[in-house]
């Protein structure tokens, strides 16, 4: 796994494709909420999507880890069809970690258990060495202490770094983050983001829906703009967020600045 | 749970005037369902003067009813006919050379019956509960059945279905089946009927299980039985067990039914104590005995749901 080799590895795209996502179609009931996204990260690439409450960022990335079927287009990892009939979906989502805006940790169990479980009853690793990782991956992330308390007694910060601990302890290739810091109070913001910074550095691939313009600026190599369900512009940050070409996207900025978030 | 706390302590003043000027503040109403910030209790804090107060009118409710008891016109042949110490007390060590069988060891039936029902129905009402939220196409016809079934057994009489395999199984005169002791027929019917209404309460459960559990554990590479075993059912398990226990009450009642059958469990002795030596008292035995068993039930409940209460508490103030 590349992140275990902490900052030392450049996080530079290294050409081959990790996800490519070809006419994505998407509707829930009469609403179509993708009507045909083509997308595509390459290994070690840091991708955000921006846009609107709506504009299917939070869909793309659920049809991208196979969590909501899709009506038509078609999704590659590393150059394998993972859409289409017989695909083993539990198979796929190993690789694939996604973190979601609410946290969604299991209540019912101790911070320990939320990151071992998956690692356990998956992948088949031995109880004692899945907490091994387990402890070490919480140390890593200032949760050291956290491992034997229930997720109602962490704050909104410790549960999201402890959800995207819980996503790491599967040692997935590509991380989606589904709007990670919305939910969490302002002075809470910047511990997650700095965990999402480290996997960047570490070279992890990411494909990250945000609300967090100053943050994609700084993190992404490449950010699209979503309306609608489409994908208006897709160009590197320092173009998107000083020149865009498209009137959407100089709208969208336009709001995000008068609104003083970028 | 604040709201309708504040709706009853409302009426405190009006029902006992004058307390509302006893010094109290304005937002600290007396009255006898007072709260303590852990739900409402039967007898609560307000301090001694409230429990003085509630003492009070508890012991004057009850002498009233038992003044109506004891001046009616037919109060004594109640009193011979129901209360009757002796029979009482005969009814419940039981006399076989008398022809009367004892209350006291046929509760035992009651509580075995119960007890391997329970058992039963947990299992049964499961496997018909994860039939049903099941989606898979495969299970399709499974899933009709479980509608069927539920519908079936929610909509006919226990007694009936108690005579219907009581009487029916063994009318049947199939080899091993047709042939057992009464009261596993009994069991039977008990299963049949409360496997229904018990598989409505873990659906219920299972559905006050939030979706994005199941995406969150899904995601991870879970499959839809370990996402279930591991997260959704602990949880829906967690969240039903007052209308499981609250079920398990009615069904420790329910095994009385089975008396019809012929089985000898306390209803019955008691029936046939009144119809040997005429004398009812035998009943009021088997009431307090099934009192016995399911008011311990019944407090276990409440503390179980206070818990419950006081943990959500301590969850939402961090």
């Amino acid at each position: 796994m590349s992140m275990q080799n902490g900052g030392a590895e450049p996080a530079r795209p290294d050409g081959t494709e990790a996800i490519r996502i070809e006419g994505l179609h998407k509707s829930f009931g009469p609403n179509e909420v993708l009507k045909g996204v083509d997308l595509s990260v390459a290994t070690h690439e840091v991708v955000c999507l921006i846009g609107a409450s709506g504009s299917g960022k939070s869909t793309l990335l659920r049809c991208a880890n196979l969590l909501e079927p899709i009506d038509a287009g078609t999704i590659w990892l590393w150059g394998r069809q993972i859409t289409g009939a017989g695909i083993d979906q539990n198979l796929v989502r190993r690789h694939i970690g996604i973190v979601f805006q609410s946290y969604n940790l299991f209540p019912h169990m101790t911070v320990l258990r939320n990151v071992t479980l998956a690692p356990v009853k998956v992948l088949r690793t031995s109880r004692a060495q899945a907490e091994d990782e387990a402890r070490a991956l919480l140390d890593r992330f200032g949760l050291a202490g956290k491992a034997s308390d229930y997720p109602d007694r962490l704050s909104g910060g410790q549960q999201q770094r402890v959800a995207i601990v819980r996503a790491l302890a599967m040692k997935p290739q590509i991380m989606l983050l589904d709007e990670v810091t919305s939910a969490l109070d302002p002075e809470l913001v910047a511990e997650v983001l700095d965990v999402i910074r480290e996997l960047a550095a570490g070279g992890m691939t990411m494909l990250i829906a945000t609300h967090e313009m100053g943050f994609a600026r700084d993190i992404a190599r490449r950010v699209c703009f979503l309306e609608e369900g489409r994908i208006i512009e897709d160009a590197p940050p320092a173009e998107l967020f000083t020149s865009p070409k498209d009137e959407r996207t100089q709208r969208f900025l336009r709001r995000i600045v008068d609104a003083g978030r970028l | 749970m604040d709201d309708s706390d504040d709706g009853r302590q409302q009426p405190g003043p009006l029902i006992v005037p004058g307390v509302s000027n006893m010094g109290l503040g304005a937002g600290q109403m007396p009255g006898s369902f007072g709260t303590t910030g852990r739900g409402p209790k039967l007898l609560t804090g307000g301090g001694g003067r409230a429990t003085a107060i509630s003492t009070a009118s508890t012991l004057v409710v009850i002498a009233a009813l038992v003044a109506v008891f004891l001046l009616a016109p037919g109060s004594a042949q109640v009193r011979h006919t129901f209360f009757d110490p002796t029979d009482m007390w005969q009814s419940f060590i039981g006399n076989p050379k008398k022809g009367y069988y004892s209350v006291g060891e046929a509760i035992w039936l009651n509580i075995r019956m119960f007890c391997v029902a329970e058992v039963l129905i947990l299992i049964v009402a499961l496997v018909i509960a994860l039939v049903r939220q099941s989606t898979t196409p495969v299970l399709f016809p499974l899933r009709v059945l479980g509608v069927i079934y539920v519908d079936f057994f929610r909509g006919v009489p226990l007694l009936l279905v108690i005579f219907a395999i009581g009487f029916g199984v063994p009318a049947l005169d199939l080899p091993f089946v047709s042939k057992l002791p009464l009261a596993v027929y009994g069991v039977a019917a008990l299963v049949l009927s409360y496997s229904a209404y018990v598989s409505e309460v873990y659906r219920a459960g299972l559905n006050s299980v939030h979706r994005s559990q199941v995406a969150a554990a899904r995601s991870l590479g879970l499959s839809q039985w370990t996402a279930m075993r591991y997260v959704i059912l602990p949880q829906a398990v967690r969240n039903i067990i007052p209308p499981l226990l609250n079920d398990f009450i009615s069904l420790q009642k329910d095994t009385a039914l089975v008396g019809v059958l012929g089985a000898i469990e306390a209803n019955n002795a008691a029936q046939i104590y009144g119809s040997t030596v005429f004398n009812y008292s035998s009943f009021t035995v088997a009431a307090i005995l099934f009192l016995l068993l399911t008011i311990p039930l019944a407090r276990f409940t409440d503390h179980l749901i206070d818990r419950d209460r006081r943990r959500r508490l301590a969850g939402a103030t961090v």
